[in-house]
């Protein structure tokens, strides 16, 4: 089950396709979004409740034609400049937006994992959201009359996560905050999941989310691959790097270095996805 | 005996942190809400439940979080549910005492915005957007704003109204089925408004010592209604400072 990054990508993700890569804050699937960058994807619909910095990088690299999120920015910092240029300069190519709020993202995704066309909530009503948004519309309920908001299932293409760990069998397994993670990855058609490590047996961590084999298409083994997020019980967040991330991302000349370095021959963070040999805590 | 110096920015945060009673369970937006919060659970209400979106409930962390999602608020917290669990069972359910959000505009009613200055289809500057704001304003049993005062920051009427304070005035949270009380402050570093119980409007009831009325008149874009007599904020104690100063201190690069 689990092949290297390059590949998983080649097979699961193509043009035009919806693509969401969740993990709140933590466990981003930072290296699977630079493989994407370097494949050379187009005409994405990018999906995450919260852009960051690899949803800037994957924006300035001209890899998606729509974004749909709730929150874009780099959190604790600042603005997403890759971002901003895209909407407001249309550089380097225009990007379509569709935004919620986080609780009506989350619906969407409960709805896309339940089979269910739509999702329900108590929410939007009054905010300028709902006018520029046909995605948002308003329901009554059956039984109360009261007057709620309804949100379209989101069923992606592909979802990407990053977890701790998987096992031969292709078993996910993760904990920390464990965000959307799962609701994503069951509202998708397919789903990659790049992990710390391979383990011969999930042993029990309490809070853990264990995504069954069954619904995952493919583990890429990427020690370091939520790097500069983090990865609970494995490496922490790498502050300094999303407060670096503002210099390079507000000029566009610093960002074409940046990509040819990511995307190059010798392309400097290109993540060891050939070897298959479980790498990290306790190898 | 020494006189304590501060900046108009501790002021704020401690004014705000001031706000928050013990025992009560407090939505936190990171930035300035994170860090009056944690000044208030190191002070007068060491029993205030923080609630980080990212589904950290009773998080009490021994810095100040970058993110809402930093390790730390996980490490440290009660429990850790999922993204629906935080926003469906916890704050539309009506769990939340209170809720306490940043902006980048607000109005005279109280209305936020952080989704873009100028035009949607053509935005002057495209700012991050709703995150948890919309339903934080709308579910909390109360809302508390913290903002730096300025002409471009509190204008008439906000460009984009992400979340809904007091919408155009008297009965309209009621009338869209919003179940909090919306903003019931709004602590700046010039001083504290209120919503007139009657007209909704944003009202100074307070100004920081140093500051004078005319200068937050000056400084709010319309015509700002001023309570009778407004209360002098009592200046940050020694024990404040001394424990923001140890938490942005921290958090420093």
């Amino acid at each position: 089950m689990a092949v290297p990054l390059d590949e998983a990508v080649g097979q699961l993700v193509h043009d035009g396709d919806t693509v969401a890569l969740e993990g709140f804050t933590h466990l981003i699937p930072v290296a699977a979004g630079h493989e994407i960058i370097r494949q050379g994807l187009r005409d994405l619909t990018l999906v995450r409740m919260t852009p960051d910095i690899v949803y800037d990088q994957l924006i300035g690299a001209g890899c998606a034609r729509r974004l749909v999120f709730s929150w874009g920015g780099n959190p604790g910092v600042g603005s997403l400049h890759r971002f901003r240029d895209a909407v407001t300069h249309s550089w380097p190519v225009p990007l379509e937006i569709e935004e919620h709020s986080h609780a009506g993202m989350a619906n969407r995704y409960v709805a896309g994992a339940s089979g269910l066309p739509f999702a329900v909530l108590r929410g939007y009503s009054g905010t300028d959201l709902i006018g520029n948004n046909p995605h948002i519309k308003t329901i009554t309920c059956p039984f109360t009359g009261q007057e709620l908001a309804a949100v379209p299932a989101l069923n992606p293409d592909v979802t990407v996560i990053h977890a701790q760990r998987a096992d031969a069998a292709g078993n996910v397994q993760l904990w920390g905050i464990t965000g959307i993670q799962k609701e994503a990855a069951m509202a998708a058609d397919r789903v990659l999941v790049t992990v710390e490590e391979l383990v011969d047996e999930l042993e029990p961590v309490p809070g853990q989310v264990i995504l069954p084999a069954r619904v995952v298409d493919a583990v890429s083994v990427v020690p370091g691959g939520a790097a500069p997020s983090y990865a609970h019980g494995y490496y922490e967040r790498d502050n300094s790097a999303y407060r670096d991330w503002d210099a390079v991302g507000r000029d566009r000349e610093a960002f074409g270095a940046w990509l040819a370095e990511l995307t190059g021959p010798t392309g400097s963070d290109a993540p060891s996805t050939s070897d298959p040999e479980p790498v990290g805590k306790g190898a | 005996m020494t006189t304590l110096t501060w900046t108009s920015d501790e002021i704020m945060t401690v004014t705000a942190a001031r706000s928050l009673r013990d025992g009560m369970s407090c939505f936190v937006g990171i930035g300035l809400p994170s860090t009056a919060a944690n000044v208030a659970s190191r002070t007068h209400a060491p029993d205030l439940w923080m609630i980080y979106e990212s589904g950290t409930l009773g998080a009490s962390p021994d810095h100040l979080p970058l993110s809402i999602g930093d390790g730390i608020l996980a490490d440290t917290a009660d429990t850790v549910v999922s993204v629906p669990e935080v926003f469906n069972y916890w704050l539309q359910a009506g769990r939340i005492d209170v809720g306490f959000l940043g902006a980048a505009q607000i109005d005279r009613y109280g209305n936020i915005n952080t989704t873009v200055i100028g035009d949607y289809a053509d935005p002057k500057v495209r700012l991050p957007g709703a995150g948890g704001a919309p339903e934080i304003a709308a579910s909390c049993r109360e809302v508390i704003v913290i903002m730096r005062h300025g002409r471009r920051a509190f204008v008439e009427k906000v460009d984009f109204v992400t979340s809904v304070g007091h919408g155009a005035g008297p009965g309209d949270r009621e009338r869209l089925g919003l179940t909090g009380a919306g903003p019931v402050r709004v602590i700046t570093d010039l001083g504290v408004l209120e919503p007139d119980p009657v007209t909704r409007e944003l009202t100074l009831v307070g100004v920081h010592p140093g500051v004078e009325v005319a200068d937050v008149r000056e400084a709010t874009g319309w015509d700002l209604r001023v309570a009778e007599d407004p209360r002098r904020t009592p200046e940050p104690t020694g024990a404040e400072l001394s424990v923001l100063r140890s938490l942005t201190g921290a958090a420093r690069p």
